[in-house]
């Protein structure tokens, strides 16, 4: 289990995906609300979670939809008409 | 034949058109009846009352419909349209007319729909195809969304607007099929099928408002069957909030427009997100502190005993120690000096005592023999010339 989120905070925070760092946060937040960590875990973990929080912030504010087609099996980009 | 004047059917054109009337208005096959033909000559006076004619190939028929059903019209009446209106025969004698009194107007075509659509909506029900335990929940942030509309249509960009607006994260894929039309049902099958492949998180089904059979492709059996059997959850939005298809009854939701079922597709919007994410920021943040005030607790507690077991209390401690030792240690030395002191005194009293000078001044005096300066302390040594000593001299004495 520690090994597995040992190499999960090997990830840095701008290569996640909203979802993982979502994901993420909401894992720490549960360790940090329930779990008996050091002090320095701790505030290893704060400071991840406050990378997350400000990379999913990010990721909101400048998401924009992504519009595909599929074309047979093959999904290719979709051209919107403008009006 | 020769008209005879003598005829006993010899009638005014009122008697005439009053049996005329007779006739038609107690046949009841023409008093209530649809007929099939198309609209002309189309009035709509003030009055509120519609006039048109319908007409087919070789023959017309006046029709009018009185204002309290015209107001019942669910559509919009124009010359050319092809329709069915159901009403009763009436002779209109001033015009010496006979014309249909309509009270219901529907397209061509859409009671033989109709009859369709109950049939197989029968069958399909008894198949358990729309049973609510079938029905899949809509996941709540969906990172891949699959659309089945026209890729020309206003329902498309509605759709595409709102998940814009409300969820910009998400991934969207397009499986375009036409959406009305004898083409329209095989390819609304091969796009739900082959924008299962994708693994979509949901689907939506739409297509703009229409009349009822531009909207038929979505009562197709195959297609409903296609919803049915879809792996992702489907949302059905097609019409308006007035029209339901056989679709919106197989697919896991029905909304009553492409927007609404672009709508609750998003029920977590990014607003929502933010929210969360706040929610969580402030979470950490208040444990982070909190932990952080217990340490600091935690430390001032030790730093509080350290202090206590501090070295430096400790060489306070045995200075003080030292200084009742040093304290005690002067009080005993002092006292054996003023016991040395006491002693000396008497010593030195009894010394005092003991001298011999001290017994010349009580009176007594000491004889010595003037030869020898022997001590005569019994008359037996008493000879010759002699020394009297007392306290303040000599002198001599002579035996």
């Amino acid at each position: 289990m520690a090994k597995s989120s040992a190499k999960k905070m090997e990830k840095t925070v701008e290569e996640l995906t909203y979802e993982e760092a979502f994901t993420e946060l909401e894992g720490i937040v549960a360790s940090l609300e329930d779990e008996q960590n050091s002090l320095e875990d701790s505030m290893k973990l704060f400071e991840r979670g406050q990378a997350l929080t400000v990379h999913c912030s990010a990721l909101l504010a400048t998401a924009q939809l992504k519009v595909q087609k599929l074309a047979g099996d093959s999904v290719i980009a979709f051209e919107e008409e403008s009006e | 034949m020769q008209p005879s004047l003598f005829s006993s059917n010899h009638l005014t054109v009122s008697q005439l058109t009053f049996h005329i009337r007779k006739q038609l208005e107690g046949d009841p096959t023409l008093q209530d009846v649809w007929v099939e033909g198309e609209i002309s000559n189309l009035s709509r006076p003030a009055s509120g009352h519609i006039y048109f004619t319908l007409k087919d190939k070789n023959a017309s028929l006046r029709c009018v419909m009185w204002k309290l059903d015209a107001g019942r019209l669910r559509m919009n009446l124009q010359d050319g349209m092809a329709i069915e209106a159901h009403g009763k025969i009436a002779v209109y004698e001033p015009q010496g007319q006979y014309q249909l009194i309509v009270n219901m107007i529907q397209p061509k075509g859409e009671g033989a729909l109709y009859q369709e659509f109950l049939r197989l909506k029968a069958m399909l029900e008894s198949e358990g195809l729309f049973d609510v335990e079938r029905k899949r929940p809509i996941p709540g942030l969906p990172q891949k969304i699959g659309i089945v509309t026209s890729q020309t249509g206003a329902a498309l960009r509605d759709m595409l607007n709102t998940l814009r607006r409300r969820l910009p994260l998400a991934q969207v894929i397009l499986a375009p099929s036409p959406v009305q039309g004898v083409d329209a049902p095989p390819a609304l099958v091969n796009a739900l099928q082959s924008l299962n492949k994708q693994n979509p998180d949901i689907i939506l089904l739409a297509r703009g408002g229409g009349s009822i059979e531009d909207l038929w492709a979505f009562n197709d059996e195959r297609v409903v069957r296609a919803v049915a059997d879809s792996s992702a959850p489907i949302i059905c939005g097609v019409g308006h909030e007035t029209d339901f298809t056989l679709c919106d009854f197989a697919a896991d939701l029905r909304a009553p427009t492409p927007t609404a079922a672009a709508e609750l597709a998003t029920q977590t919007s990014v607003q929502d997100l933010q929210d969360m994410l706040t929610d969580l920021y402030a979470r950490i943040t208040s444990s982070t502190l909190g932990l952080l005030a217990e340490q600091k607790a935690v430390i001032s507690t030790l730093s509080a005993r350290l202090r206590y077991l501090s070295p430096e209390r400790r060489i306070q401690s045995d200075t003080q120690h030292l200084d009742e030792l040093a304290h005690r240690a002067f009080s005993a030395l002092t006292h054996r000096i003023q016991l040395h002191f006491a002693n000396v005194d008497g010593i030195s009293k009894r010394l005092q005592a003991l001298n011999p000078e001290g017994v010349l001044a009580r009176g007594y005096a000491i004889i010595t023999r003037k030869d020898d300066g022997a001590v005569v302390s019994k008359i037996s040594q008493a000879r010759g010339a002699m020394n009297v000593r007392v306290s303040d001299g000599e002198f001599e004495v002579k035996k």
